[in-house]
């Protein structure tokens, strides 16, 4: 028989939570919450636990299981983790476990709530840990799907336009990833999903240019949907908005994530020479999403829409950092990856727990919210110093990694990046200025803070993370760096064949 | 082994402190006062520590150690402290009047509910400073940098509830953070370039190495960007308009961060990488310019205003401008020796108007009057402050400011006019402040006042202390031993005379006690200019409102509408539309239904046929 590793298991609790919460009367919410907390919670726990146990010395993909499924296509299950998945299952591991306790505030229909936001934790889960492309894809369709309902049943402002813009987008960039990696599986011609063995086959065996060069973008665009690449970005803000708190932090903080973690194990890995080639494009694209969207959010007079902009012009900076194509650019990505996960989650949460009183997120509406809610006030002035790359937070060593890494490269790009800095100072001061500083309105008495240890538990478990990376990145850093070895080794393998063809053309 | 060691304890006393306090101690005025005061107490005794060993010559005058934070293939990012004669000196202003004002404030916060909050703040600055100072490279330094940005943002905003503070926290983070756009540029380019061989770094004492090897234009670009970050910290035109609003946090906070240290940023910054701007002359000439006009413009503005601390505040600007026009004149050391006294006045000169303040809840000087028979501490410390900003012989403010006009005397004559006429300037606002607030009756509105507590009054002795025998302490002989100091009778002279006028001036202007100013007739348009300061407010929020609000609504606009309704509307529109011509093929009629289906028999049969290969083709070979 198969042994299981502890991936599966990450898997299988919310599985079985699932399966309990099925059986569990639906007025029994108190057992639902407490069957799904628990569920997450021991996922969260093993991801922490594979995190730190991943042994970033010796590289390669870790803790793998692997049972074939249906053999003549090739198609097994087969989930392990190398450096870069070992980061961003711990990062869903925080993300998902926030979320769920966040979800305290739905009071309708908890059963379904909470049954739909299991599996999409498990979806997000499996994408960042499976080994084959099927089930990689069959993952990232379970994770779209039941946000369609998520927003579309317990959303607020426009849910069902909001809703529906997203799914169609979302699909169709996953359907245009899925012609493009058809396509890919044809042209490798192994007959087999496997990534793994693809990878093997690949280094020895490049695609031809030709096929690569058509693969790459439509990659690039399928999954750039889904990190709100430019300018296919609406979805975002307003789903966001719509979206009900624990969905928004996993979508803004995970989902997000999704899409530039498969350019980057699909695309570049994959096709390093093509990637040399279009990411010139991405990296002019990256600097319209940081300045375009940065100061559209200016405008904005809804927080979460804010919140939603801001979230579309960090992208830009992980696009920026993929389009580098070098050590700094590209571990600086996979930090910023987490670093901005978490970082988007606490933001979101700290809306919902105002949100929820007040019923309103203009900012024209809000104000002096510090007098009631010091906690809340402390936690969201934190997010906006992070989000504005204030060094001590996780995301400022993750900016200042990716502008160096494309300062050589991309140097007017880098320029505008790092003016992208300022303009996002402007908008998150202003959101706190607005929602928690000045007088307080009179109809607005009301508001309570967090108060229990439990109700403060995500938001400082979350602030803790950045902190903690912050001051010492060299934490997750070793193990990013493990997992981007191979990959920069690819792109100097290629950038080496393209010498030698130049120069032989030149000879 | 002890200094470095000392430099790792003097940085993180404080950040223990404010730990301690957030976590713990948020609801207990004792605790956190007492934890705050001890910790920078303690850095000030390791501190004097260093700067005895060093004095006595026990250890090197360099000592750096360094932990690497971050190390990613040709990325090495270090983390760790510097400790010289520059360190020291500037450890020893930070801690020494920070801990008279974190003693003030016990005294000043008394009353308010956030006074914990406050501690918390104060200790977090203690450590970004002090980080500022310690730090052996580029980009530790922009990150304490940065940090002390914040915890000004947090203290300028302390009183959250009035908008007017809260504006001024934003404003004066955003005016930095476009400051910081070029520090943060100047900073990567220059670390672009710092390969020699060994790779690159952005460690001080690899970049002295570098300097010499560089494309001469580059490092113009280089020194200007960095020197962007000044003029952002150090509050110099055209971006010094935060300095003014800053005024609206708690008056400690304006002495310690405000006047005595972080604004001071600037000038330690130009200072410890001055082998950078040394051998670009043109550089070194922008960066007086900038210095001289800009103490200029603050004094003239100082003349007009009416609120006690926002004079004080365009007096800072002003000194600023002397500071940084001594470095750019190539006086590292005269620069330095200013920001060292001056700290000291300034902060004895802010807390004593807070200690007007605390007692009359006013900040407005015509609303004030002949305090110095009521509080005699509080106005003859403050009289000694003043007459040691004024540069009078033999306070403290004579030496440093006669060292800097020397230098400009000897270098350059337009510069050494504009510098000496701000010295009168100096003395002329000041003295108005002083005649109006502390002589004179009392004004009538007023109620008898009486002097602070004295734990409010004790610091103010202290740095009362320090602004007289300031000028001879050997600050100069710490920072570059050996190198005599020059002293030029006519330069001293012209500066006494002009000083001493100035305040005659006053005299004769405010002597009387006026309870309304006579310069706003006297000046005619010139006052309304002033008063407007020079309209860089007006042209400021007149580019946010109408060019950066508008570009930010036409790219939503733009998206709105191109991207949304053309894009995104318009291919769902050609997808309805699409299925609107198909529907018209079901029409739900079976006679049409069989027509296509005979229709497409009768096509597929034809095609057979001509097929040659099918078995109804003509070349099938069946009968």
């Amino acid at each position: 028989m198969f042994t299981l590793g502890p991936l599966t298991g990450i898997l299988l609790y919310p599985i079985i939570g699932i399966i309990l919460i099925f059986l569990t009367p639906r007025d029994k919410t108190s057992w639902i919450r407490g069957i799904s907390n628990t569920a997450v919670f021991l996922s969260f726990v093993t991801s922490l636990w594979v995190f730190f146990h991943y042994d970033s010395a010796s590289g390669g993909y870790q803790f793998v299981d692997h049972i074939p499924w249906v053999v003549p296509l090739g198609i097994s299950y087969h989930v392990g983790v190398d450096g870069i998945n070992s980061v961003l299952v711990l990062l869903q591991g925080f993300c998902s476990f926030a979320g769920v306790l966040v979800t305290r505030s739905i009071k309708e229909r908890v059963k379904e709530y909470y049954l739909l936001y299991l599996m999409l934790i498990i979806g997000v889960y499996g994408v960042f840990m499976s080994l084959d492309l099927f089930f990689l894809y069959f993952f990232y369709e379970m994770a779209v799907m039941p946000v369609y309902l998520l927003i579309g049943v317990w959303g607020s402002s426009d849910k069902e336009y909001a809703t529906m813009k997203l799914t169609l987008y979302l699909t169709g960039g996953a359907v245009l990833a899925f012609i493009a990696l058809l396509s890919f599986y044809n042209g490798v011609g192994l007959g087999t999903f496997d990534l793994v063995a693809i990878q093997q086959h690949l280094t020895v065996h490049p695609l031809s240019p030709q096929l690569q060069n058509w693969i790459f973008p439509v990659i690039v665009v399928g999954f750039g949907v889904i990190v709100t690449l430019w300018p296919f970005y609406t979805w975002s803000p307003i789903g966001y908005a719509a979206a009900p708190t624990s969905v928004s932090m996993l979508h803004a903080g995970v989902l997000k994530k999704l899409g530039a973690y498969a350019i980057l194990r699909l695309g570049i890995q994959m096709m390093p020479e093509a990637a040399q080639t279009w990411m010139p494009w991405v990296a002019t694209l990256a600097v319209l999403n940081i300045l375009y969207c940065g100061l559209i959010s200016l405008t904005q007079r809804d927080l979460k829409f804010i919140l939603g902009y801001s979230s579309c012009s960090h992208m830009g900076y992980i696009l920026l950092g993929l389009a580098c194509l070098n050590t700094i650019g590209l571990n600086g990505v996979v930090f910023l990856m987490f670093a901005h996960g978490i970082m988007a989650a606490l933001g979101f949460a700290l809306v919902g727990t105002f949100y929820d009183q007040t019923h309103t997120r203009n900012l024209d509406e809000l104000g002096g919210l510090a007098k009631r809610m010091p906690f809340v006030t402390t936690c969201f002035t934190m997010t906006a110093m992070a989000s504005a790359g204030l060094p001590g937070f996780a995301n400022f060593v993750a900016e200042v990694m990716i502008l160096l890494g494309a300062w050589d490269k991309y140097r007017w790009q880098a320029v505008l990046a790092v003016l992208g800095i300022v303009v996002t100072a402007v908008y998150m001061l202003k959101a706190v200025r607005l929602v928690f500083q000045g007088p307080l309105p009179a109809k607005w008495n009301h508001v309570n803070d967090a108060k229990t240890v439990f109700q403060r538990l995500p938001y400082a478990l979350l602030i803790l993370v950045l902190l903690v990376v912050g001051f010492w990145p060299s934490l997750i850093l070793k193990n990013i760096e493990a997992g981007t070895r191979p990959i920069l080794e690819q792109l100097e393998r290629s950038a080496d064949i393209e010498q030698r063809i130049t120069f032989r053309k030149t000879e | 082994m002890v200094i470095p060691f000392l430099g790792w304890l003097i940085l993180f006393s404080p950040l223990a402190a404010c730990v301690l306090i957030t976590l713990f101690f948020l609801r207990s005025k004792t605790w956190s006062a007492a934890l705050a005061v001890t910790s920078l107490l303690f850095t000030f005794v390791c501190t004097l520590l260093l700067f005895f060993q060093i004095l006595q010559g026990r250890q090197p005058s360099l000592i750096e150690q360094s932990l690497a934070w971050i190390r990613i293939g040709p990325l090495a990012i270090d983390f760790g402290v510097i400790v010289d004669p520059l360190s020291v000196l500037m450890l020893l202003v930070v801690t020494g009047v920070g801990s008279a004002i974190f003693i003030y404030s016990i005294g000043y916060m008394q009353e308010d509910p956030s006074f914990p909050r406050f501690f918390a703040s104060l200790s977090f600055f203690a450590f970004s400073m002090i980080g500022i100072v310690l730090a052996n490279n580029f980009l530790q330094l922009f990150m304490f940098w940065e940090l002390v940005g914040l915890s000004s943002y947090l203290l300028i905003g302390f009183w959250y509830e009035k908008a007017s503070a809260a504006d001024a926290g934003v404003k004066a983070f955003v005016v930095n953070r476009v400051a910081d756009f070029g520090f943060l540029c100047g900073i990567i380019l220059l670390w672009s370039v710092s390969d020699l061989g060994s790779g690159r770094s952005f460690l001080f004492s690899h970049l002295l190495g570098v300097v010499p090897h560089l494309n001469k234009e580059l490092l113009h670009w280089t020194a200007l960007l960095i020197f962007c970050g000044v003029i952002g910290k150090s509050a110099q035109v055209p971006l010094h308009v935060w300095l003014p609003d800053a005024m609206e946090g708690p008056t400690p906070v304006s002495a310690l961060i405000h006047a005595a240290t972080m604004v001071a940023a600037g000038i330690y910054l130009l200072s410890r990488v001055f082998f950078l701007f040394e051998p670009m002359p043109n550089v070194l000439s922008i960066v007086a310019h900038v210095g001289a006009i800009t103490a200029f413009l603050a004094a003239t503005l100082a003349v007009t205003e009416n609120d006690i601390k926002k004079i004080l505040a365009y007096s800072t600007i002003s000194q600023l401008g002397y500071m940084v026009m001594a470095m750019g004149l190539g006086g590292n050391v005269a620069g330095m020796y200013h920001l060292t006294t001056h700290a000291f006045f300034k902060a004895l000169l802010f807390l004593g108007a807070g200690s007007v303040i605390h007692a009359l809840h006013e900040q407005n000087i015509w609303q004030m009057g002949g305090l110095v028979k009521q509080m005699p501490v509080t106005g003859i410390t403050f009289l000694i402050g003043t007459l040691a900003l004024c540069g009078i012989f033999p306070f403290s403010g004579f030496w440093s400011k006669d060292e800097i006009l020397l230098l400009a005397a000897s270098h350059n004559s337009f510069l050494y006019g504009l510098a000496t006429l701000t010295a009168g300037l100096t003395a002329f606002y000041m003295g108005r402040l002083c005649w109006v607030v502390f002589f004179g009756d009392p004004h009538s509105s007023s109620h008898p006042t009486h002097e602070s507590p004295k734990i409010m009054t004790f610091p103010l002795v202290f740095l009362a202390v320090l602004s007289v025998v300031g000028g001879f302490l050997g600050i100069p002989q710490f920072l570059h031993p050996g190198e005599p100091t020059e002293f030029n009778g006519n330069v001293a002279l012209i500066s006494s005379t002009v000083a001493v006028g100035g305040l005659l001036l006053s005299y004769f202007v405010y002597g009387k006690c006026p309870h309304h100013d006579p310069l706003e007739k006297g000046l005619g348009p010139l006052y309304s200019l002033l008063k407007n300061k020079y309209f860089f407010d007006v042209v400021y929020r007149w580019y946010v409102e109408a060019i950066q609000q508008r570009v930010a609504l036409i790219f939503y606009l733009i998206e709105k509408y191109l991207i949304v309704r053309l894009g995104i509307h318009g291919t769902t529109w050609t997808a309805k539309k699409a299925g609107g011509v198909l529907r018209y093929l079901q029409t739900g009629t079976v006679q049409i239904y069989a027509l296509i289906f005979v229709l497409g028999v009768a096509y597929l049969f034809w095609k057979l046929i001509q097929c040659p290969l099918s078995p109804l083709g003509r070349g099938s070979g069946l009968p």
